[in-house]
């Protein structure tokens, strides 16, 4: 086997034993990016020399005995997380040339265990897409097929895990963009509750809903890179300063007499038969383990995505309205005054669907239209909360689809907003409700593209869900998914 | 939605957009709010609005003076700047 094929749990064993260096590693892992890049796309900034430095570092925490789980583990960064010194561009023009003074809270902590960066993963540019093609850095492909986009917005996350040239990678996920991508992509995703991870460093989409959280190709590893980044932080004043790691060790949970809901909203219209029957396959596979499996209602999901368009479109808006040319970013050259600058630095440094959205953000949160679409997504909001409470009363957690459809075409959708924003309807209820959620590969559909399932379960029970997950995938075959070939067949 | 009030729209979001692009923003536009004024036929009478999910109200902590992030570091990124601030074209 090569190394590029192996998950952070058996890196952590071969390089504890010696067997392997993290240098060696951190050479093959580069050597995967050089050799599958040129098709997928899935990396904006490689980090040659930088991770080749850091892996010595972490050889020499081994030999000391020192270093976290992930020491010497190579990690690919989504490139809206700030790494001192790193050119961070969020895949826009804006930033370009933006290099962060600072780094993000996530990334103190990797470096903290002795983690290596592979570099900076392509996405939506300020992550505002599902599909990786409003990078201004180019599209990326799904290593499945590279014919058809990797999800998104953590597309070149999922991308570079699905094919090996990450061990893990780190995403962020405000509506769905690490469960999504994961999903058309057949790796493991999730989305801590929100306030697990600080968002410190994490370029803002929307705040409210904006997560940082793991993609991997197990569900120990998942477990592993939260178990390193899950920490109270005050310098996000949403972080949950009592945020207890530890989530590895409880990896082993009795899925014995567990109560798990399945929405039926989730497998109703426009969701596809092969998706639903495989998650529903997936279903019985928790009722052989004990668990006792149910339908339910969550009457509001049809709703949550439009509070969401709505909620977070206002706050990309009011967070967006940073980028003005003056501190960092993109200026526009020749301007006459700084009114005409503002302006032609905004235009010129925004791509299209970002302009769409700090828009519709500025529309709905101008006079006269506050009450009618602010107001009433923040209390639909509300209402979405109690419903999930309410089937948290009876349920241990929900399982539901990921994605609705496996990974399309690309441009098959990228000029029919309303078209892409529907390929979020799975995942975007669990950000507007704060709820940790995983997603996992559950099988194929038509021409072999991977499905993905969803684990959802109420705040604070991230160790239940990642436990749910392992217990699928024990009973499942259990393992590790291997990189696929990235030729343009299927995988 | 009508085309000049994208217009307006765009002088609040300090964007400014071709006749062609305006076009197709008002197209896009009517769609999306065509798309959200589903909303409306939930009834959310009393219900209160939540800006977001913790519950938490104003986080607050001690005063304590610390160091700020070194100028030369804040500058780093400044399009325009001499040693000691940034540099715009003319406000007056």
């Amino acid at each position: 086997m090569q190394l590029y094929e192996y998950t952070a749990h058996e890196l952590r064993s071969l390089l504890r034993s010696g067997e392997v260096s993290a240098a060696e590693t951190a050479r093959a892992l580069l050597e995967r990016i050089a050799g599958t890049d040129p098709q997928l796309n899935a990396y904006i900034t490689v980090l040659g020399d930088a991770a080749l430095e850091q892996a010595g570092e972490a050889d020499r925490m081994l030999k000391a005995g020192d270093g976290g789980a992930l020491c010497g583990v190579p990690v690919g960064i989504k490139d809206n997380i700030c790494i001192r010194g790193v050119r961070t561009t969020c895949a826009s023009r804006m930033l370009e040339n933006f290099f962060p003074p600072y780094d993000a809270n996530a990334i103190e902590l990797l470096r903290a265990q002795g983690s290596v960066f592979l570099g900076k993963c392509n996405m939506d540019e300020f992550a505002m897409g599902s599909s990786t093609e409003t990078s201004y850095f180019g599209t990326v492909r799904n290593p499945h097929d590279l014919s058809r986009v990797p999800g998104g917005s953590s597309g070149g996350s999922a991308a570079a895990v699905a094919a090996g040239s990450a061990v893990v990678a780190i995403g962020s996920d405000t509506g769905g963009s690490i469960r999504q991508p994961a999903s058309l992509c057949g790796v493991v995703g999730m989305k801590p509750t929100y306030g697990m991870v600080s968002r410190y460093g994490l370029i803002a989409f929307a705040s409210s809903l904006d997560q940082i959280g793991p993609l991997a190709r197990s569900v120990r590893d998942c477990a592993m890179v939260l178990d390193a980044i899950v920490k109270g932080d005050s310098r996000d004043t949403t972080s949950i300063m009592d945020a207890q790691d530890g989530f590895e060790a409880r990896l082993n949970i009795d899925m014995k007499g567990k109560r798990v809901g399945l929405p039926r909203e989730y497998f109703a219209q426009g969701v596809d038969e092969e998706v639903r029957d495989a998650v529903l396959e997936a279903a019985k596979t928790f009722e052989s383990m004990g668990a006792v499996c149910e339908e339910c209602s969550l009457p509001l999901a049809e709703y949550a995505l439009v509070a969401y368009y709505l909620v977070s479109s206002a706050e990309a808006s009011s967070n967006l309205a940073r980028y003005d040319g003056v501190r960092y970013g993109y200026r526009a050259h020749g301007a006459k005054d700084h009114e005409e600058m503002f302006v032609r630095s905004r235009s010129e440094g925004f791509g299209r669907e970002v302009k769409r959205r700090i828009m519709l953000g500025a529309y709905v949160l101008s006079a006269g239209y506050y009450d009618a679409y602010y107001k009433k997504a923040q209390q639909v909001r509300t209402l979405i909360m109690r419903d999930y409470a309410a089937l948290f009363n009876k349920y241990d957690f929900l399982l539901t689809p990921a994605s609705p459809t496996t990974a399309w075409k690309e441009g098959a959708r990228i000029d029919d907003p309303l078209r892409m924003y529907a390929a979020d309807m799975c995942t975007v209820p669990v950000n507007i409700a704060g709820l940790p959620a995983l997603v996992l590969p559950c099988g194929r559909g038509e021409g072999g593209l991977p499905i993905g399932m969803q684990i959802i379960g109420p705040a604070r029970s991230d160790a239940l869900v990642l436990g749910a997950g392992y217990a699928y995938e024990q009973a499942a075959g259990g393992g590790a998914l291997r990189p696929v070939d990235v030729g343009g067949g299927q995988g | 939605m009508e085309r000049k009030q994208v217009e307006e729209l765009a002088k609040l979001a300090k964007l400014e957009f071709t006749p062609e692009e305006l076009d197709r923003f008002a197209g896009d536009m009517g769609d999306i709010l065509g798309f959200v004024d589903k909303l409306g036929e939930l009834d959310t009478t009393g219900v209160p609005p939540a800006a977001h999910v913790s519950g938490a109200v104003n986080v607050l902590r001690e005063d304590v003076p610390r160091p700020s992030m070194p100028r030369e570091d804040v500058l780093m990124g400044a399009p325009e700047r001499d040693e000691s601030g940034f540099i715009i074209p003319r406000v007056i």
